[in-house]
């Protein structure tokens, strides 16, 4: 690369390009005349993480700047790098969402994603710190066979990072799609070369600092949502809750999911049921399931671990976690407050007519706080969200990109192929921007293609298989002397096969006997309730007509369902592994595929032993207790 | 590197066999409680759900008053264990590393 800044001059007018002529054509949650606010709040945060990439490229020319920003991140940067790689749109939007819709389960569902770093702060992120270099199959390469290591660690982090990668690129493009209206194709490119703009000059330098500025930005723009939703009540959190539960929108979302037995409750009923469990999730045992890929899986996450390569010390790692902990699970208590707050001021009922999903309770929040679609400062605030939200998905996409891209060039292309560490810096380098590239294409190919699909189910499943593989290979390299090659690479392979076999069998996908089956009998039930529907228009009560006309709206909405979802199944007979319905009942595999792959690591560890990986115990045990030889940034 | 550490020697040292005992007990523990902690939530959430729905503060329940309880213990252990690790195990990681390298004369 003679000249990276005419690369990057290319690349950013081509970003800016694709986004300005397709923003005229946009249909959006901004009102037409105050798009312009949109496209400066936009304009001055790309500007703002642009800016950080020219300054941050300059700093990047070995690998170990490339990977880990030479080691010279302090503990309190890295923890709120930490939370702005962690907190997602799926977490930023999704949970906020979900509280709208369905109130406590919602909430509930965000304590997972807090918990999981309980379990990264006191098994792994000191050790591996102690232990590792720039990459996951470092860990594993110490004491076991370096090159088998590299090879299965390596796919597996592809693998778990393709998985989230494609889940989103996905929700990033129908994100962007519905916050500032630019079409789905521009928005999956536009993410994915500013991504790769970050990345591909700035490396984990300018990555930890997109990340950085992310999470700050997301902290401010919900603290001043909170505040504005909570100060009418002089901040008391029962007064906050009565008028959420005493709200005859969200009484009437109550009644909606609950169905027929919400009949017989009190308006007061349906708004305390708000706060109590049972209104989304429904199936413990697959909650239960979840929980642990999330708890366990967060460990085995390769662009959590990554992070914490780019710390000097085991103590900042350790103060890393512990920053990341108070902003995650501080942000979590704020999505409380922006949820019902939501479900309140703008109601469930609209916040799922802009989206199905529920993802716009935190924008459209933000637009009433400011003073309504019609204002200045409601559309304002809508932007800033907005932008936001895009910056979140550019800033986790960059981590994930960087993580795959360092297992290619790091693990496989240095370690297997070019043979090891003698290899030149520059060719290091030069590799890693290689693969980032590679990577971030498949990414934006990847997003593309799975235009339309529901990715949502990839997030648990990058989860899982984080729980399930590599999890408790690095936790048993670390802390359990018999731990040898034979058993990790087993544990890589049955982990990785259990939890993908396990989701491919499951009720994720779509048996089209089974949906056949649903449609047909709502289309046999068809006469036989327009006849009902028809007898109670006839009669003279005002309440029973009202009731028959929403009966017969809802029933018009079912038998167009049914025709489109038969229409999709036509002359398809299984799912698209052969099954005709699913043999595993549980969404997530976590509960069946964590045990698997902990057994497959004991098991095979036993089996064979290995003298190599347990002469070779007393080191690894030594250095992850005291940290003693922990690879520096000084040694370069 | 020139130096060689023996690691057979770092791991005989009673004080390095102190500090791993004290903290694989310590972070264990540690571990176990926080995981029993948190699958209450969802166990309760699903097969005790009369309990979770008491309420206790105005609209406030016992279900919402666990779950905001769950950010509590995680900080909590958070706290706990870096005051531990700061004051108890970094100093005797530290004692035995100053050793270690004395000897090898790094």
């Amino acid at each position: 690369m003679k000249d990276p800044k005419v690369y990057f001059g290319l690349l950013v007018s081509l970003v800016v390009g694709l986004l300005v002529p397709f923003g005229v054509h946009a249909q959006d949650a901004a009102t037409g005349h105050f798009r312009w606010i949109t496209f400066a709040v936009f304009a001055s945060v790309i500007t703002l993480t642009m800016w950080i990439t020219v300054v941050a490229a300059r700093k990047v020319r070995s690998a170990s700047d490339f990977y880990t920003a030479g080691g010279g991140i302090s503990g309190l940067q890295n923890g709120w790098a930490i939370a702005g790689d962690y907190l997602s749109a799926a977490s930023f939007l999704g949970i906020a969402g979900l509280i709208s819709q369905y109130g406590y389960d919602g909430f509930m569902y965000s304590v997972g994603w807090l918990v999981a770093y309980v379990t990264v702060l006191l098994l792994i992120a000191e050790p591996c710190r102690n232990i590792g270099k720039y990459t996951l199959a470092d860990i594993l390469a110490y004491r076991n066979d370096p090159k088998k290591m590299r090879v299965v660690g390596a796919l597996s982090v592809i693998t778990v990072s393709t998985f989230y990668l494609t889940a989103q690129m996905v929700g990033g493009g129908v994100l962007v799609k519905t916050l500032i209206g630019i079409d789905y194709d521009v928005s999956v490119i536009a993410v994915g070369i500013l991504m790769l703009v970050y990345v591909l000059f700035g490396g984990m330098v300018a990555t930890t600092w997109v990340q950085i500025v992310k999470a700050v930005l997301l902290v401010i723009a919900s603290l001043l949502i909170v505040m504005l939703v909570w100060v009418p009540y002089g901040f008391s959190l029962p007064a906050f809750l009565t008028d959420i539960v005493g709200d005859a929108k969200v009484q009437v979302q109550v009644a909606k999911l609950l169905g027929d037995p919400a009949k017989s409750m009190t308006a007061a009923e349906l708004g305390q049921r708000f706060l109590e469990p049972g209104l989304y999730l429904k199936a413990p045992i697959d909650q239960i399931s979840l929980s642990l890929a999330l708890v366990f899986g967060t460990a085995g996450m390769p662009h959590i671990l990554m992070r914490f390569f780019t710390v000097p010390t085991a103590q900042a790692a350790r103060k890393s976690v512990v920053w990341a902990m108070a902003i995650i699970g501080g942000f979590y208590l704020l999505t409380l407050f922006l949820g019902f707050g939501a479900a309140h001021l703008v109601g469930p009922a609209v916040i799922a007519s802009v989206d199905a999903g529920g993802n716009m309770a935190g924008p459209l929040l933000a637009q009433y706080i400011g003073g309504g679609p019609e204002s200045l400062m409601g559309n304002f605030m809508l932007a800033f969200v907005s932008a936001v939200a895009f910056a979140t998905i550019v800033a986790v996409v960059a981590g994930l990109v960087l993580a795959a891209a360092s297992a290619m060039a790091h693990d496989l292309w240095v370690g297997v192929i070019r043979g090891g560490e003698h290899v030149p810096p520059h060719e290091q380098v030069a590799a890693a921007r290689v693969a980032t590239v590679l990577v971030g294409a498949i990414a934006i190919t990847i997003g593309i293609a799975s235009k339309g699909q529901n990715v949502a189910s990839l997030v648990a499943l990058a989860f899982a298989v984080a729980a399930s593989a590599n999890f408790p290979c690095v936790l048993l390299t670390l802390y359990w002397k018999r731990c040898n090659t034979n058993g990790v690479v087993a544990g890589m392979i049955v982990g990785t096969v259990a939890a993908v076999g396990l989701t491919l069998i499951s009720p994720n996908l779509t048996y089209p006997k089974v949906v056949r089956a649903a449609a047909t009998k709502v289309l046999d039930a068809e006469s036989a309730k327009r006849q009902a529907i028809a007898m109670a228009l006839q009669s003279a009560d005002a309440t029973e007509i009202a009731r028959a006309t929403k009966e017969s709206a809802a029933l018009d909405k079912a038998v167009k369902k049914a025709h489109e979802d038969l229409l999709k199944v036509e002359g398809q007979e299984t799912s698209f592994i052969g099954l005709e319905k699913p043999a595993f009942e549980l969404k997530n595999p976590g509960i069946v595929s964590i045990p698997l792959g902990f057994l497959a690591v004991i098991l095979f560890s036993l089996w064979r032993r290995d003298s190599r990986a347990e002469s070779m115990w007393d080191e690894v045990y030594a250095r992850q207790i005291t940290g003693l030889r922990a690879h520096k940034a000084s040694q370069h | 590197m020139s130096n060689q550490i023996d690691w057979a020697t770092v791991i005989a040292d009673p004080r390095f066999q102190t500090l791993a005992r004290r903290k694989s007990r310590f972070l264990w523990g540690l571990m176990g409680f926080s995981v029993a902690y948190y699958f209450a939530l969802p166990i309760g959430a699903a097969y005790f759900q009369d309990l979770f729905k008491i309420r206790i503060w105005g609209p406030v329940n016992l279900g919402l008053a666990f779950a905001l309880s769950e950010f509590l213990m995680a900080w909590l252990v958070a706290f706990y264990y870096s005051r531990v690790a700061n004051r108890e195990f970094d100093r005797l990681a530290m004692e035995i590393a100053m050793t270690v390298e004395h000897h090898v004369g790094g």
